[in-house]
Formats: C-alpha cells, structure tokens, sequence
C-alpha cells in the first residue's frame, strides 16, 4: 500500500513536464505555429541540470536551499493527493487545509528567495505574488470547505470518495465550488488572466520576476517545482469534481481504467484551458483582486447553498 | 508540590527585592537577579506540568488578620498551563538577560529594571495562582502597575511617558472593568473566593453584564480591537525582554482570566456572547494584521500581530463559547484547546520574535525595517532563528502557530453541525476571514524577513553588526526549538491538554491520546501527522538533492553580479522597500486606514509624503482625549487655591455623606 502511495508519487512527478509540454504543444497547434515535441521539458530540465549555477553575489545561504525547500514540499504534495487511487495510506497525513497551507509554506520560501537578490524585480515579483495569495488563499479555503462539507470530512481520499460513489456532481454547490476553483487555480499556478508563464516582460511578470535570478539546476529544481504545482492544481480538479474512473482499489484492472480515464480528462483539460488562453488576454495587476473576489465569492455561495438548500 | 510552588513566588519575590540590597554591586545584581528569575521559572514549569499530569488540584490559605477574608492560592490544570506558559518564557528571559542588559549598563544601573522585573513576574505568577477575587485584583495590579514602571524605563524622552501613560491608564481600565464583573458575582455568591462563586445564580440579564464586563476588562488587557491602542505604543518603548514578557505572557495572562470568568465562575453560557466574541476576534485577527502589514517599525509592527494572534485566540474561544451554549460539548472543547494552544504557541513564537528583534537593535542600533538589509550575512544565527519564528507566526505547516490554527478550522467546518442557521453560515465566513487574516500574516512576514536579512545593507550601521552573545543566542535556539517542538508533535501537549476542557465543559476530546496522529474529531473526518509531514519534506529535499548529485555531479557555481538590464551601478537603494512591498495590498485593501499621501514639488526636489493611520486612534481616541481635557478643565475651576474653600468643600462632602447614608 505505501509501495503503491510512492509509486503514484513518483509518477506524478515525472508525469508533471510531460504534461507542461502538452499544454505548450496544444497551444502551438490552436496558434498555427510549429511546436517543440512535447518531451522539450524533459530536455530542457536536462539541460538546466548540467549547466553551470551563476549566484549574484547579493544572494545568501537561503537563495541556495529554497529550490530544494521548494521542490520536496512540492513533491511532499503530490504524496497526498489522490492521482489514480483514493484511499492510499498518504491520504491520512494531510487534509486539504494543511495542503493549502503546504503551498503556502513554499510559497514563503519562493517569495523570500526573490526579496533575497536585493534586486527591484525579485521584490516586485515576491510582493505580487504575496499580494495574490493573499487574496486566492481564503478563495481556495471555502471552496475546499464547500466540498468538504457535502462529505462532512476534510480529508481529500474521504471527499473524492463521497463524490465518486454517490455521483454528485451535479449538486449546485459543487457547480459554484468549481467554478471558484478554476479561478483560484489560474492565479496560483500563474496562467493566462493573472500572469503570462512565456514572457519576460518585466512589468507584468510575477512569477519569473521572482525566479529572475535562478539559473543552472536551482532553475531546474522551480521550473520542476512549477510544472508539478500546475499538475497537481489540475489533478485536484478533475479528481474533485470529475471522479469517475477513478481506482477505489488496488487491482490492475481498475488502475488501468484509472489511468486512461485520466489521461483523457486532463486531455479535454488542456484543451479547454489551451483555448482559453490564447483568447484571453492578461488582466492589469490591480484587476486580479477583483477575479479572485469573484472566486471567493463563489465558494462562499457554495457553502451557503450547501449549509440552506442541501443540509436543511 | 506545594513546596515547590512556594519556592517558585518566594524566589521571583526575592529576586526583586534583593536587587535592592545588590544595587552597589552591579556585577552580582545582574547575575543573581537573572539567576533567580530562571530557578523561579523552572519551578513554575515545573509545578505547571505536574498539575496537568496528575490532574490533582493544589489549594492553599493564608489568613489575612482581616476577619473572613483569607487569602486563598489554587493550582489547578488550566492555571498549570499558564504557569507553564510563563515558565517557559521566563527561562528564556533570564538566559536572554544578561548580555541583553549590557548595553542598558552602560547608561545607568538596572536596579529599578530588575526590581520592577522581578514584581511583574510574581505578579503573574499570583495571578495565575489566586483564587478568591481579593487575591486575585491584588496581583492583577501588581502585574499591571510593576509593568509601567518598565514600560517607562527610557523616561528621558517625552513620547515614552506618554507611551506608558496611556498604558497605564488602559490598564487600570481594565482592572476596574474587572472588578466591576467580580462584583456582580460577588454580590450574588455573597463571598469572593472562586468556589463559592462558582455556584452563583445569575439572571440571565446580569450574567450578560457580568461576563461583557469581564470580556472587554479583559480584552482590554489582552489588546482586543478597538482596546489595542495601547499595544503598539507600549511594546516597542520597552526593552525587549519586558517586550517578550508583556507580548508573550501578559496578554496570556489576560486570557487565562477571561477563561476562568467565563468558564470557570458563571454557571451558563449563552450563544450570543459566543457570537459577539467570535465577531470581535474576527475584527481583531483581520484588522491587527492590516495594521502591521503598514508598519515599518520592528516592535509596533509585532505589537500589532499580538493584536493579530489575540483575536485568533479569542476566534478559538468564542467557538467554545457557541459550541458548549448550544450543546457541543466535544466541539466546544476543541475550540478551547485550540484556544489554548495557540496561547502557548504564539508565547513561543512571538517571545522568538521580540528576543531576536532585541537582538537586531542591539546591533544594528536600528529600528526601522527601511534602514535594514541583508543581515543574514552578518547574523546568520539569529536570522535563522528568526525564521523559524516568522514561518511559525504566519501558520505554515509543519510549524507549530499551524497546529492551533488548523485545530480552529476544523472546529469552524463542524459548524454544519448547528441548528441555527444564521451561525451555520457565519461561522464558516469567519474560516475564511482567519484564512485571510493568516495569507496576510505570512506576506507580512515576507516582508519583515526580506527587508531585513536578506539582499543587501541599507546603512552603515547594519553592515557592522553582528551576532549576539551565548546567552542571547541560547534563548533564541531554545525557543525556536521549541516551535518545532510544538509544531511536529503537538499531540503530547494536546492530550495533555484535555483534562483542562473536561473540568470546565465536561467534555474532551475522544481521540487526543494518539501519540502520532492529531485527530480532533474521528479519523474519517480530519487527520494531521505533522511528524510525517517534516521527515517527508526533509526526506524528499535529502533524496532529491543527492539523486541530482549523483546524476549530473557536483553543482558548479560562480559568482556574478545581479542582472542590472545592462545599465550597471545596481545599488542597495533599489531594492524594494518594506512600503513598496506592502504598496499593492494597501491599495487593495485601502478602506482599513487613514491614507495620507502627497506627492509635494519644492524647487527641483520632489517630496513623497505618506502617512498611515490607525481609524479608530483617530475617531475614537484623540476626540475622547479632548473630551476629557476639556471636562477636566471645567472640573478645575473648583481649585481656587484657597485652604478655605477647600475647608468648606470637605465640610459639605462630609455633611452630605452623613446625609446619604443616615
């Protein structure tokens, strides 16, 4: 059981890249333009890996941990989320508020790493960033309260359970819940409305603003980092509101249903969100706390719904 | 065990008086002084944990020569806790001390610091030990009255006195709030000592009035908005370690009264005072930490998240509240341990906060966060101390300020559970605003710690400083160990914990004796393993690291300059500032403060003005200032100066009374 929680583990993270190239891939196609083949991030990761690290000289000891910081409790997520199977013994360690508070903690570290280059853009992307999840945060908590409710259980195996075997996606609250999740999930992992992942536009930039001064393999380690957290936003989503298929127990058979229907729910996803982002344009940086409000609001009208319609 | 906790007040006493006796003897004074006050420490520890242990109750008398009036001591679980609280903090004080007063030496003898020191411990200590109401206000005001003295050690300056006058002032506010609450029990109970009062009957009408007397006498204490003024004027005027002690342990010790009155000593609870306090730890959790996001001065702004981790606390509390009047038991419960450990918790971190803040002023001789930068080359002891306090006070796993909060979401999301469902909705917003109220935190915190150790120096100054001495640097790794501590196990003192619910509610938790998993209601609902939580991030960075290592051999580095755009001259003025950092939340959250800004053109200088204010200092406090000058003004007519009118004034009062009572 704790041999399959790792496994799943280590396929989450070696999936993530393949997934980042994916989206790449999908988003060259619906533009015209020829894609890299989608393994590019597998070479590029290679790449930064082997590549000499340059360490601006204002830096500190800090600047040098907070990759490694960051990417295991990335990676220490991924070990507590359900990917293919529910009840995994993982599941247990963490509920969902201590998964928002994980993302938060290496959150802290990304931010401090950029205030410690002593440079405007590491400031300016670090204050953003904190300005965003500051706003995203409660958003992302009453949307998890939301669903959390309909299974009276914080603990994300308990929720995906309730949700899968009683077919409950059609609930109004859980509709406003995702909702809400989407928004939220397009500003933490940086998409398209809050932050543009592909430029270096510095007056825009919030998450490469912070990470400017990275290079070689501690780049390697938050690029890895980031393109885990953008799975994992994306696994929460479609194993919280779109569970069917997934593995309830261990035996091959289900495991591999599990898995087709994964890959092609987070196929159609790519998709979506592939359109969505090259229709959409990026929001000013003042404009974002409005979004959010809206997801906030939207996870509040589910709890209400849920708390007088559902229960009552 | 009676003993030992005789020793304990009888050492914390001497240490006081016998700082007298050693005033010409500086070099002993300071030693046995701090030595005493570490002992006194250990043994309310001590005496704190074996109460919780063996849950067996400690009573005392003293005969006072007044007729029925004997001074009566108790120790039972809920006071060992905080015993223990202050234990902890007082040890740290006293390693801190020494090298700490060294520079205060150097201008005067510290006769009077430690004096008044010595009194304001004994005087929590007595607080936390009495049990009849007579007992108790005599203690509260030694506590509150030896801390002005040490609120106003730096007198020379005119905004100090101030500072301590509107301290003092607040204080005996509160007192008098508190003992008006006393008096309506006792007038009830027809006694003052606790277990009479413990069986009053109230009318619903005057356990209201009680128990609002009570929480905001309190709360006034404890820094509840709007009563906070006096927190961040009186925190960043004393010395540190009295910092740490008022921050740390004071405003637990106005906790711990507010627990005892509401329930310890009223018979019934109602859901509304539940409400109110729940709304008013709301308001203070929020508006504390919007106040000190805008702050830039070191100790106001951690005066300010006092403020902050007070209102969470009284969040925790005010479930309870809810929770027991509606006939919980078992949530209600986990609201008050919740409450509870977050009261021990933010003692650790915010104590860390103030030492370590001691400690940048020391050395760097500033105070202003804008005059900082890039200490952890120079400190790098106290910065990662100072870390670990930073990540513990903005709840992040798996530290221990999270262990608390995540204990009172969890308490919030049983909230369906409720019939009413006007509680069943607010309660979850007020989840949500602590989400905020911490997301806040931890930007806040970002702050702090980039403005002030990482990048680079902003001055002369901070380029020469350096880190503390053994002593300093002992109490620093003592505490921040501790956050760990709390934070990777908080189950031992969980359940350590449960016996303090189940003899004021009648309650505990079910599954609190798991030594490895907290689990605050069953395990199909909430689990935490904050112990697999560390070893699994810790394992994953080892693995992780060595794997990369072994794959793509040793990391090469070298070291260049920042990237500058290719201008060059990239200096330490650039970076962002603690106001620049803060810019986009006070913009978004602008309507929480009074915003001055002005853009001024002199010649060919350009002038930026800001100023931020606290609303409620300005609306509430400065035109009751006024008011009460003016009344007083109008009073002062009466004094003419003249011993016969004064004569004729005590005549007529003398008359008047006879008069009244005859």
């Amino acid at each position: 059981m704790w041999l399959v929680a790792i496994a799943q583990t280590l396929l989450f993270v070696i999936a993530a890249p393949l997934l980042a190239g994916v989206v790449k891939w999908v988003k060259c196609q619906l533009q015209n333009r020829e894609a890299p083949p989608i393994w590019q991030s597998y070479l590029n990761l290679n790449k930064l890996f082997r590549k000499e690290v340059l360490l601006a000289t204002t830096t500190s000891q800090l600047f040098r941990v907070a990759p490694y910081i960051i990417f295991s409790i990335t990676i220490f997520i991924c070990a507590v989320v359900p990917l293919l199977i529910i009840n995994t013994p993982t599941t247990a360690i963490a509920d969902v508020i201590v998964i928002v508070g994980l993302f938060a903690l290496a959150r802290f570290f990304l931010t401090l790493a950029g205030m410690d280059t002593g440079t405007a853009f590491g400031g300016m992307g670090s204050s953003r960033e904190m300005l965003i999840s500051a706003i995203a945060e409660p958003a992302l908590l009453m949307v998890f309260f939301a669903v959390a409710m309909t299974a009276m259980s914080t603990n994300l195996a308990m929720i995906i359970n309730q949700l899968a075997l009683h077919h409950l996606w059609l609930q109004p609250s859980l509709i406003f819940a995702a909702l809400g999740f989407i928004l939220v999930a397009l500003a933490e992992t940086g998409r398209i409305p809050v932050d543009n992942p592909a430029t270096h536009l510095e007056l825009t930039m919030i998450h490469e603003a912070m990470i400017l001064e990275y290079s070689g393999r501690y780049l390697a380690f938050i690029e890895w980092a980031a393109q885990i957290k953008f799975m994992l936003y994306a696994i929460l989503f479609i194993n919280l509101f779109f569970p069917w298929g997934i593995a309830s127990d261990f035996s091959w058979f289900s495991i591999g249903l599990s898995i087709l229907t994964l890959m092609f729910k987070l196929l159609l996803l790519v998709i979506i969100l592939g359109i969505a982002e090259i229709s959409l344009a990026k929001l000013r940086l003042f404009r974002v706390p409005y979004l959010l409000n809206l997801a906030f609001i939207l996870g509040l009208l589910a709890v209400l719904i849920h708390i007088i319609i559902e229960v009552g | 065990m009676k003993l030992i906790l005789f020793l304990t007040i009888i050492i914390a006493l001497s240490s006081s008086t016998l700082t007298l006796a050693l005033h010409y003897c500086p070099r002993m004074l300071k030693f046995i002084f701090f030595t005493l006050l570490g002992i006194s420490g250990l043994g309310a520890i001590w005496a704190g944990l074996s109460v919780l242990i063996t849950q067996q109750n400690i009573n005392y008398q003293i005969s006072s020569g007044f007729p029925s009036l004997a001074l009566q001591f108790a120790l039972d679980p809920l006071s060992g806790f905080f015993l223990a609280i202050v234990g902890i903090i007082v040890i740290s004080v006293a390693c801190y001390g020494p090298s700490y007063v060294r520079s205060y030496e150097k201008q005067r003898p510290i006769t009077l610091m430690s004096f008044f020191t010595g009194l304001f411990v004994s005087g929590m200590y007595l607080v936390l030990l009495a049990h009849d109401v007579f007992n108790f206000m005599l203690a509260w005001e030694l506590m509150s009255v030896s801390s002005y003295f040490l609120v106003a050690y730096h007198h020379e300056q005119a905004a100090n006195r101030r500072a301590a006058l509107l301290y003092l002032l607040m204080a005996q506010a509160s007192g008098l709030l508190i003992l008006f609450a006393f008096s309506i029990l006792i007038k009830f109970a027809g006694s003052m000592s606790f277990d009479v009062l413990h069986a009053v009957q109230l009318s619903p009408t005057w356990a209201s009035m009680a128990f609002f007397l009570a929480f905001f006498g309190f709360g006034m204490k404890a820094g509840i908005v709007p009563l906070h003024v006096w927190l961040p004027q009186a925190h960043p005027v004393a010395p540190s370690h009295i910092s740490a002690l008022m921050s740390g342990v004071m405003l637990k010790v106005a906790i711990y009264g507010f627990i005892r009155f509401a329930f310890g000593l009223l018979p019934h609870v109602y859901w509304q005072w539940g409400s109110i306090v729940l709304f008013i730890g709301v308001a203070s959790a929020l508006l504390g930490v919007l106040y000190a996001l805008m702050q830039h001065d070191l100790k106001k702004l951690l005066a300010y998240h006092s403020v902050e981790n007070i209102g969470i606390i009284f969040i925790g509390l005010g479930l309870a509240l809810i929770f027991t009047s509606t006939g919980h038991p078992v949530l209600a419960a986990l609201g008050l341990i919740a409450a509870l450990y977050h009261c021990l918790n933010h003692a650790i971190f915010k104590s860390l906060l103030f030492l370590g803040a001691g400690a940048i002023l020391q050395h760097s001789h500033e105070h202003d966060l804008e005059h900082m930068g890039g200490l952890i080359k120079r400190m790098p002891y106290t910065a990662w101390c100072f870390l670990i306090g930073c990540i513990s006070i903005s709840a992040l796993p798996p530290f221990n300020g999270f262990v608390s909060e995540w204990l009172i979401f969890q308490d919030a999301f049983q909230a369906v559970t409720l019939k009413s469902e006007v509680m069943r909705t607010l309660i979850p917003v007020a989840a949500a605003l602590l989400a905020l109220t911490s997301a806040l935190a931890a930007a806040c915190f970002v702050k702090v710690y980039g403005v002030i150790f990482l990048g680079q120096a902003r001055t002369r100054h901070v380029r020469r400083a350096h880190d503390p001495r053994f002593g300093m640097r002992l109490a620093l790794g003592f505490l921040a160990i501790l956050c760990i501590f709390f934070g990777v196990v908080p189950t031992f003192t969980i359940s350590l914990l449960n016996v303090i619910p189940q003899q004021l509610i009648g309650a505990q938790l079910p599954n609190a004796h798991n030594w490895l998993w907290l689990i605050p209601i069953t395990t199909k609902t909430s689990s935490y393993n904050a112990l697999l939580v560390m070893a699994g991030i810790l394992s994953i960075g080892l693995i992780g690291y060595w794997l990369v290592r072994a794959c793509f051999g040793r990391i090469k580095l070298r070291q260049v300059k920042p990237w500058d755009c290719g201008f060059g001259g990239i200096n330490a003025r650039m970076q962002y500032s603690a106001t620049a950092f803060a810019m986009p939340l006070r913009r978004v959250f602008k309507s929480a403060w009074l915003i001055r800004e002005k853009i001024e053109k002199i010649g060919s200088d350009t002038n930026y003005l800001l100023q931020i204010n606290d609303w409620i200092w300005q609306y509430i406090y400065l035109p009751l200032e006024r008011y009460s000058f003016a009344l007083a003004r109008s009073f002062a007519q009466l004094q003419g100066g003249n011993i016969r009118v004064y004569l004729a004034y005590a005549f007529v009062t003398l008359i008047l009374l006879l008069w009244v009572i005859a």
